[in-house]
């Protein structure tokens, strides 16, 4: 099986190949569009402002390439944010695979949110194995509301995504790589969709 | 809902653990990497590594030690210790660093905040203040606590969330060693005038203190070292009490 994490300079990507290490898998880590295509799997990793990561995914032709690809593509945190269609941060038009715009937390909670929060209303194989309530890892500042390609809830002074779900595409807001075994499972049950 | 974080905190000199450990079942208690393992699968929720070397192999020592944390550890960890530039940053980032802390780098020169939250979001960048109290009020010093600056802590936590501050670690040097609980009065007046989240340090001693350090000090995370590596008090015992206190955890 052949595992690719979209490079385009953004971020943690490290701690995703060790994770997939763990589990006993290589990922490449790569922005090369022939490689990406060619991929089993591939994980689109971010960690930093969406304003600045999308236009490196245009600098690169990414934009254009990830809403094409056919086999299971994972955004994680930013990756899954800049899949939706708007991000408020830096005002930034998405890639436009879910169809929702990601909103700031309001004032009512402290931002960032970091920590571990509950994951519940699982729907999707991506959650195999995983019960209702699992604590994922998070740490942002901005949310993707409840929409039609909403798999997984959590409550951070409103209900909100934290896993979005359309045809071949998956994003996770938390870190399934720093989610202990919880988060080991969820990325294993990725790669053996 | 966001549980509350237990977070163990290890010195590191060159690449090894420094202050004691008691952990029986360690093949190596010098080794950070052995030891972060054990704290993960015991329940803590995020490590911080605070490094105290001082030699000009540093970077390179503990660049590899993030490296191999990252290579082997499941939860998320926090590098500390004589950060100062963005060159710093990228490279403990890079090897697999979740967040990094700076403290006299920022008292020092404060725009470094603005520089680093600017470039790496401020999701990554904790902003570690040591403080006591002198004459009644809370004074920010360096050096571990050892030299006194003018800046009081209150303000110079609201600059540092305005500048670009994920979260701020804050250690009171007058709690910090005594065993006799957090500074809760300090730390709940952080807590209601920041937005951002505050991670409490310095004066753990039993359970209880964990609660009143939520309870009272309104903390978003509890940081101890001696308490965990002397096992004076089990994560999995402290997570537990806390749940049965409605406090949440992740057990």
């Amino acid at each position: 099986m052949k595992i690719v994490i979209i490079d385009y300079g953004a971020g943690n990507i490290q701690s995703i190949k060790f994770a997939i290490q763990r589990l006993g898998y290589e990922a490449v880590l790569t922005s090369d569009v022939e490689e990406i295509q060619k991929a089993d799997k591939v994980i689109f990793p971010g960690v930093g402002e969406a304003s600045s990561a999308m236009k490196m995914l245009v600098q690169t032709g990414l934009d254009s390439l990830i809403p094409e690809l056919k086999q299971p593509v994972l955004g994680i945190c930013l990756g899954m944010q800049l899949m939706c269609n708007y991000c408020e941060e830096g005002d930034t038009k998405g890639l436009g695979i879910f169809d929702v715009d990601v909103m700031r937390f309001n004032h009512d909670v402290k931002v960032p949110q970091i920590g571990w929060n509950e994951i519940s209303e699982l729907e999707s194989r991506l959650f195999e194995g995983i019960n209702e309530n699992e604590y994922m890892y998070l740490v942002h500042s901005y949310y993707a509301p409840i929409c039609d390609a909403t798999v997984a809830v959590s409550d951070y002074g409103l209900q909100y995504s934290n896993a979005l779900k359309k045809d071949n595409f998956y994003g996770v807001q938390f870190h399934p790589e720093k989610s202990s075994v919880a988060g080991e499972k969820i990325l294993q049950n990725f790669l053996t969709l | 809902m966001l549980t509350k974080r237990i977070i163990p905190c290890l010195d590191i000199k060159n690449g090894r653990t420094v202050k004691g450990v008691n952990f029986v079942n360690l093949r190596d208690a010098g080794d950070p990497v052995e030891l972060a393992k054990i704290y993960a699968k015991n329940g803590a929720d995020e490590l911080v590594f605070l490094d105290i070397s001082a030699t000009e192999e540093r970077r390179k020592t503990l660049t590899k030690l993030v490296l191999d944390v990252a290579a082997q550890v499941n939860i998320p960890f926090t590098v500390g210790g004589g950060i100062s530039s963005i060159e710093d940053v990228d490279a403990l980032l890079k090897c697999g660093a979740d967040k990094v802390s700076i403290n006299s780098s920022a008292v020092k020169r404060p725009e470094l905040i603005n520089e680093l939250s600017g470039k790496f979001g401020n999701q990554c960048i904790v902003v570690a203040i040591d403080a006591k109290q002198i004459d009644g009020t809370w004074k920010v010093h360096l050096v571990g606590g050892k030299v006194p600056t003018e800046l009081d802590l209150f303000e110079w936590a609201k600059e540092v969330e305005e500048r670009g501050a994920g979260e701020i670690l804050f250690t009171s040097m007058d709690n910090d060693g005594t065993k006799d609980g957090f500074a809760n009065q300090a730390l709940a007046k952080l807590s209601s005038e920041l937005n951002i989240p505050i991670i409490a340090s310095g004066g753990a001693g039993n359970i209880q203190h964990f609660v009143d350090a939520f309870e009272t000090g309104k903390a978003d995370a509890a940081l101890a070292a001696s308490v965990f590596h002397f096992k004076e008090i089990e994560i999995n015992d402290l997570k537990q009490k806390l749940r049965e206190l409605s406090i949440p955890v992740r057990l």
